[in-house]
């Protein structure tokens, strides 16, 4: 972590020096662990989100469903559409146009739930943040996972030939003109202004949700004692797992705070594929996100669909646990 | 001139609504304002990302709010003298 070691400096100086706080204090600690955490995840938010919005420029949704469309890719289309949900931003705004876009453009349905359960698995803050806090071979293993959930997923839904569970209007919607994405497109000293302010849209968004996150996670470093949730959430529990799955599912919440307080967690004895299942659940498995659905989907598919990434979030988080 | 939003009645479609709301009232334009949640619109516009903003009949950005004053510059190259 030498590439931190600047903010590491600043840290000790803002909690020691300016704040005047006593060195090994709770509040130390906690403060500490703030302002670097602070400090980390926002260079590391700035960069990624800069070269994702700079990625989707080039390579805009539209693109995608050409290519899927255009090509016979033997089994290679779930991969592509599980990356492309990786670098999409998932908003709920438009998981639904974006189904029925797919299935338009006859993607089969189990391609179009691959990407559907890819895009909030994987998205650039939590990839900044999992970059910041755990380094880069978990969120290489992070990634891998959330690819694998919607690929296998994905397959999975399109076995069980469920198209008839597909509410019925969408197959009628007739739409001759596909978009097929701007092909020209600007050099990149061109367009950057355009592509920052992207980015920067994203991270307001989001700055709330992070420090929150992050505070919470302080709190928990520098005041709870490591056998506190050792008792509850610890290895020893096989059922943490799906237990941490389950209780993520009424959270509403934001996988930028939630990520940092993971972290915290973890120092604390919480298993990593516990935390990793839980954020995953929050972000991959919302009612709202449920209810939007519902309106293209009956509620068999909605079921399974639920059902697939589910028991996916709960093996993810059994192998992490495993492997760490 | 006729201006329409079409979203899935997501926070941001309804922002965006709001805003060409402020805008068209503020510079005192004589609009056919619809705000529709009807999906397959979208879809029938080849797009897919919401919310999408339509003036005249023409795509004018999809999948994102511009900011205000982006907003106030695409409104006004539209409108018809």
């Amino acid at each position: 972590m030498s590439l931190f070691h600047p903010f590491e400096l600043v840290s000790n100086w803002l909690t020691f020096t300016i704040f005047n706080i006593e060195q090994g204090s709770q509040l130390a600690s906690s403060v500490h662990f703030f302002i670097y955490d602070a400090l980390k995840i926002f260079l590391l938010i700035l960069l990624i989100t800069h070269f994702m919005s700079t990625l989707r420029y080039y390579l805009p949704i539209e693109k995608l469903r050409v290519f899927l469309t255009k090509r016979k890719l033997f089994g290679l289309d779930y991969f592509f559409a599980t990356i492309f949900g990786a670098i999409t931003p998932f908003c709920s705004c438009s998981s639904i146009p974006l189904f029925i876009g797919f299935l338009q453009a006859r993607i089969p349905l189990g391609v179009t739930f691959a990407f559907m359960i890819t895009s909030p698995l994987i998205n650039e803050v939590a990839i900044a943040l999992f970059l910041g806090i755990f380094g880069w071979q978990i969120t290489l293993l992070y990634i891998g996972a959330g690819i694998l959930i919607g690929m296998i997923g994905g397959f999975i839904l399109g076995k069980l030939k469920m198209e008839k569970y597909v509410a019925d209007f969408v197959w009628k919607i007739d739409s001759k003109n596909q978009n097929q994405g701007n092909n020209k497109k600007e050099s990149l000293i061109k367009v950057f202004p355009k592509i920052s302010q992207e980015a920067f849209s994203i991270i307001k968004k989001i700055v709330v949700y992070i420090i929150i996150g992050i505070g919470i996670g302080a709190v928990i470093h520098g005041y709870i004692p490591e056998e506190f949730f050792d008792k509850y959430l610890g290895n020893n529990n096989f059922w943490s797992v799906p237990l941490a799955t389950i209780l993520a599912v009424p959270m509403y919440a934001n996988a930028s705070s939630v990520i940092p307080i993971i972290e915290s967690l973890v120092t604390k004895g919480v298993p990593l594929g516990t935390g990793l299942a839980f954020m995953m659940a929050v972000v991959g498995l919302s009612l709202p996100e449920a209810l939007i659905l519902k309106k293209v989907l009956k509620w068999q598919l909605l079921l399974t669909f639920f059902a697939v990434v589910t028991v996916g979030i709960i093996i993810i988080g059994y192998l992490f646990n495993f492997l760490f | 001139m006729k201006i329409q939003v079409l979203g899935s009645g997501c926070p941001s479609c309804k922002n965006l609504h709001q805003t060409v709301i402020k805008i068209v009232n503020n510079l005192n334009l004589v609009a056919e304002l619809e705000y529709s949640t009807d999906v397959s619109k979208i879809v029938e516009l080849g797009v897919m990302t919401s919310p999408v903003l339509v003036i005249n009949d023409e795509l004018v950005s999809a999948g994102k709010v511009p900011n205000k004053s982006e907003l106030e510059k695409i409104i006004s190259e539209r409108i018809q003298k």
